[in-house]
């Protein structure tokens, strides 16, 4: 590698976009000192093991990558606007819709839903914490540091530029030959790591940490839902590690799992990217489901319609993700068996989602319908995403997706299904949990404007594409001519693209606007909801419950509500707490630099950096922490200065 | 209300879709395959358009019958656990739709895997089609010519098309006359087409393949079977042989515009099918190998036989410098 290799030279945008990084970094470094903040950072963010700080950090970053996904998505979407158009050159193009897709999965949706389940799920079944709070903190500064690893690739040493899939050989060392690729093996197997231990760490804190009297058909739908989605990602995951593992053998050792030559199968790829990919979509849709299960249920008023179906759909869903994953490529030529198998499992995944789409709709029969913004977006959900639903079916059969595979017909599905399914979710959950985190609620007029531009924006940028794919134009090209036709309609998509910026323009104001002025919550129940999160203070004491509390049927605090019985029944006592450490925090970067020596392939510092990696692991072996206690006069204090309702 | 009229958009939306197929390729078939998904494409829409339809009516009931503004003050929601036949009913159906359709996919795919009904008996022309970066290679064994970027075929005759790729994974897409299979390099896809109508259609490679791939389009041209004698006579006459040397070249070229040569590549490069495939060496013929130099000296072997089958592995490569690579591969 040549030092002039090293930065990404010769774009006027990327030379932007690296003195902003630099301005920017500076503007944080001088602000922490000249307001003092350092050690309010350390103490009290980078060493946290707190669920809802650790949530916090996961909702930040998110929002963060929200941004950069969508520039990327604006930069395309300005690209494709006219017909030859000359903004991005091919290779560029090809930079920006990796990025763009590698980021929004799993650098913005994977933490926005982790991060709603770290703040939400502990709260929901009456626990303190998650089962291993280190653990979590390990995690996330895990998927920070993948992260913040591929996000520098655009400036140093360039993006991954073949597709989020990237499929070989189109990947290979023969193809590819910048360090794309690399980051792109090594930051998503650091990030997905972090991935995997959460997903153990959730199965063990829903499995073992509820509330005396929660029996698993009591749970929350959300909880349900994140049990389901741990599930999922602990058989998923591995199969991404090794694909990944083998991706870097053959980018960096010379081995030649996926290559063309000597007997490397390039499908191979395909298929075990696909065995983990088809279930990710499912990772981050089924907690969404879980999200609006609450939200609707809360904002009708009623209990949530056909509960056991709907868990029974879940777990149905989680099993035929995992039977479905070669209809992304009928085309590669396995015979009618195999796809018409393939299409049969795709379409009987619409059954258990239907059943989820009709309850939900039940759940509002007789209901008192209450249109506040997080319910907005789940009502906009439900129509926008039954048209990604039924596309999908179309999709799912073989000799029709001969047609559609590939093309924009293909993209305007998966975002019908995404942004619906994952992204409005995540803004709902925002919206719906953010006063418990600070104690107020984001102002309802402004989360209201922003919702309409969002849904029709969405709507105008993505239905476009349904009859853009019908009309022949593939995805991922980087122009198209005039003679094709695709100019009005690629038009269209882009004018919407501007209103989906300034949707979410005006949703990061309303955060702002709120933040400063709007009115403070006290009750720590503004919904007037039904689970457990909401029957302690907001914001949530660290302790989460003075006193653990009993459980008797489904919307526990909403029965207590109604005059049932006791949520908190006996003293408080001391409580029993972790200690706040630093080790997760150094752990995650030293794993950025082990993964970033490794994408360079400099071999003496990856070394160093890999044995400070064992280093850590092993001063936490020997590490004795009980943890800390809090005494019961500082819980009463708290108590007392929080509302103190509950004491 | 804002939501109603989004609706309305929607719905008028697919009726556009319904009525106004011409401009829409997909929908526009020229070919018996690509008609058949057309109309299962247009079967599916309909039978999802009715799905939508029951979500959106329940929708709008519930949502303007139910709303808050609406209630009573004093109103009380029931506690409702679910309907037993009401959850029947929307598995049942689905299950019904889901089995309906699950039929028609696999009638359909067999149907287009297959040479189109009514051409069985005609022998079907055979054309190979390479991918490279980021060219078509087309090669006519039988006739002994070669084009790139273009292809010319016969209507009203079933054509073979026999693909792989020197490259990334490609997808040879013609929409008007059928849909897409994948060109790979270590295996031949085969794709069944007929044009039933004389013209020039839009071809393409769909499947992401690095930084020309955008211009990896090439011109499918049916024409009336006389036409076609002419303009093979045509080429066979005037157009160059191809050497391996200009393959080559041609290989190494990104755009290279249309071409058309007198021989085939497939003389000295064949594609990886049969005996020449990519993973055919995993069992027996790796044998076969040992076996071979067991019993005989290695320098005494056939040579144009062993030259062959290592070039067809070197095919799949797309450096000379992979024969280095083959030698420790036979071992």
């Amino acid at each position: 590698m040549k030092w002039d290799e090293f930065f990404v030279t010769g774009e006027p945008m990327i030379y932007g976009a690296m003195v902003s990084i630099v301005v920017a970094s500076l503007a944080i470094l001088i602000g922490l000192t000249y307001f003092k903040k350092w050690g309010y950072l350390w103490r009290e963010w980078l060493t946290t093991v707190d669920h809802k700080r650790i949530g916090i950090m996961y909702i930040i970053s998110a929002l963060l990558m929200l941004f950069r996904g969508g520039v990327d998505a604006l930069l395309m979407r300005a690209q494709l606007a006219m017909p030859e158009n000359g903004l991005l050159d091919g290779q560029h193009y090809n930079e920006i819709f990796t990025t763009h897709g590698v980021i929004m999965i799993l650098f913005m949706a994977m933490p926005f839903i982790i991060g709603l389940m770290n703040v939400v799920v502990p709260l929901q079944i009456g626990a303190r914490d998650v089962a291993f709070p280190r653990l979590n903190a390990v995690s996330f500064w895990l998927f920070f540091a993948g992260a913040m690893l591929f996000n520098i690739s655009f400036v140093i040493g360039g993006s991954p530029d073949a597709g989020w899939t990237a499929y070989f050989p189109l990947a290979s060392l023969e193809f590819s030959p910048t360090v794309g690729n690399n980051y792109y093996s090594i930051a998503i197997q650091i990030a997905g790591i972090g991935t995997l231990m959460t997903g153990v760490n959730f199965i063990a804190t829903i499995l073992k940490m509820r509330a005396k009297g929660m029996t698993l058909m009591k749970m929350p739908m959300f909880t349900w839902s994140v049990l389901i989605t741990c599930v999922i990602i602990l058989f998923a995951f591995p199969v991404l590690t090794v694909a990944l593992a083998l991706m870097m053998f053959d980018r960096l050792f010379g081995s030649q799992f996926f290559t063309m030559a000597n007997g490397g199968m390039d499908m191979l790829w395909a298929n075990l990217f696909w065995v983990w990919g088809h279930p990710e979509v499912y990772i981050v849709i089924l907690p969404a489901f879980g999200i609006y299960s609450e939200i609707i249920s809360t904002f009708s008023r009623k209990n949530l319609y056909g509960y056991k179906s709907m868990v029974w759909s879940m777990v149905v869903i989680s099993l035929l993700s995992f039977l479905v994953w070669a209809h992304h490529f009928y085309t590669m030529g396995h015979g009618v068996m195999v796809n018409g198998v393939f299409s049969v499992t795709t379409m009987a995944i619409a059954i258990p989602t239907g059943v989820k789409i009709f309850n939900w709709l039940f759940t509002m029969q007789k209901g008192r319908i209450e249109f506040t913004t997080p319910m907005l977006y789940s009502l906009a959900f439900i129509p926008i995403f039954t048209i990604g639903g039924v596309t999908g079916v179309m999709l799912a059969m073989a000799s029709a997706d001969y047609q559609y595979h590939n093309t924009m017909f293909l993209v305007a599905h998966f975002h019908y299904v995404l942004i619906p399914g994952t992204v409005f979710a995540v803004i709902a959950g925002f919206y719906y949990w953010f006063p418990k985190l600070f104690g107020f609620r984001l102002d309802e007029r402004q989360g209201k404007r922003a919702f309409w531009w969002i849904i029709i924006s969405f709507n105008v940028t993505f239905f476009p594409l349904f009859f853009l794919g019908l009309k022949g134009m593939t995805r991922r090209m980087y122009t198209y001519s005039e003679s094709t036709g695709f100019g009005p309609l690629n038009l269209l998509a882009s004018i919407g693209s501007v209103g989906l910026a300034i949707g979410f323009i005006l949703l990061v104001y309303n955060i702002y606007w709120s933040f400063r002025y709007a009115p403070r919550d006290t009750t720590g129940d503004p919904w007037n909801a039904r689970t457990l999160e909401w029957s302690t203070h907001s914001p949530v004491p660290e302790y989460n419950f003075a006193i653990e509390p009993t459980v008797k049927g489904l919307d526990p605090f909403w029965e207590s509500k109604k005059g049932g019985h006791q949520l908190y029944e006996g003293k408080i006592e001391e409580i029993h707490m972790p200690n706040n450490s630093g080790q997760p925090f150094i752990l995650g970067i030293i794993f950025f630099f082990f993964g970033f020596f490794m994408v360079f392939s400099w071999w003496v510092p990856a070394i160093i950096a890999g044995i400070g990696v064992v280093v850590m692991l092993a001063v936490r072996s020997f590490e004795r922490d009980h943890g800390r206690h809090i005494p019961v006069k500082e819980i009463l204090e708290t108590e007392a200065r929080l509302g103190g309702e509950q004491a | 209300m804002k939501r109603k009229g989004l609706l309305l958009a929607v719905f008028s939306a697919f009726l556009v879709l319904l009525t106004g197929c011409n401009n829409l390729a997909v929908l526009n078939p020229k070919g018996p395959v690509a008609k058949t998904q057309s109309n299962v494409i247009i079967f599916s829409i309909l039978v999802m358009a009715l799905v939508l339809l029951v979500v959106y009516i329940l929708y709008v009931y519930m949502l303007t019958k139910y709303r808050a503004s609406k209630a009573a003050p004093d109103y009380e929601p029931p506690h409702m656990e679910g309907n037993k036949w009401l959850e029947i009913t929307w598995i049942t159906i689905p299950v019904i739709i889901v089995t309906i359709l699950s039929v028609v996919t696999i009638r359909s795919t067999a149907a287009v895997e297959k040479v189109p009904e009514g051409y069985e008996d005609q022998k079907p022309l055979v054309i190979y089609a390479a991918s490279s970066n980021w060219k078509w290679h087309f090669s006519y064994p039988e006739e002994g010519i070669e084009t790139v970027n273009y292809v010319n075929f016969p209507t009203n005759r079933p054509v073979e098309f026999r693909l792989y790729a020197y490259g990334p994974i490609s997808s040879f897409w013609i929409p008007q006359l059928g849909g897409q299979k994948y060109a790979m390099s270590d295996m031949v896809n085969k794709l069944n087409l007929v044009a039933e109508h004389a013209g020039s259609y839009m071809g393409k490679n769909s499947n992401f393949s690095g930084e020309g791939f955008a211009h990896m389009e090439f011109e499918a041209l049916a024409m009336t079977s006389k036409d076609y004698e002419e303009w093979l006579d045509e080429v066979k006459t005037t157009a160059p042989k191809l050497t391996e040397q200009e393959f080559d070249s041609l290989l190494k070229e990104s755009h290279v515009g249309r071409k058309s040569y007198s021989s085939t590549h497939l003389e000295f490069r064949p594609a990886p099918e049969g005996e020449n495939a990519g993973h055919n060496h995993g069992g027996s013929e790796e044998m076969d190998m040992n076996s071979e130099s067991g019993e005989m000296d290695h320098s005494e072997m056939d040579h144009s036989e062993m030259d062959h089958s290592e070039m067809n592995m070197d095919s799949t490569g797309t450096d000379d410098a992979g024969a280095a690579d083959h030698s420790s591969h036979g071992n």
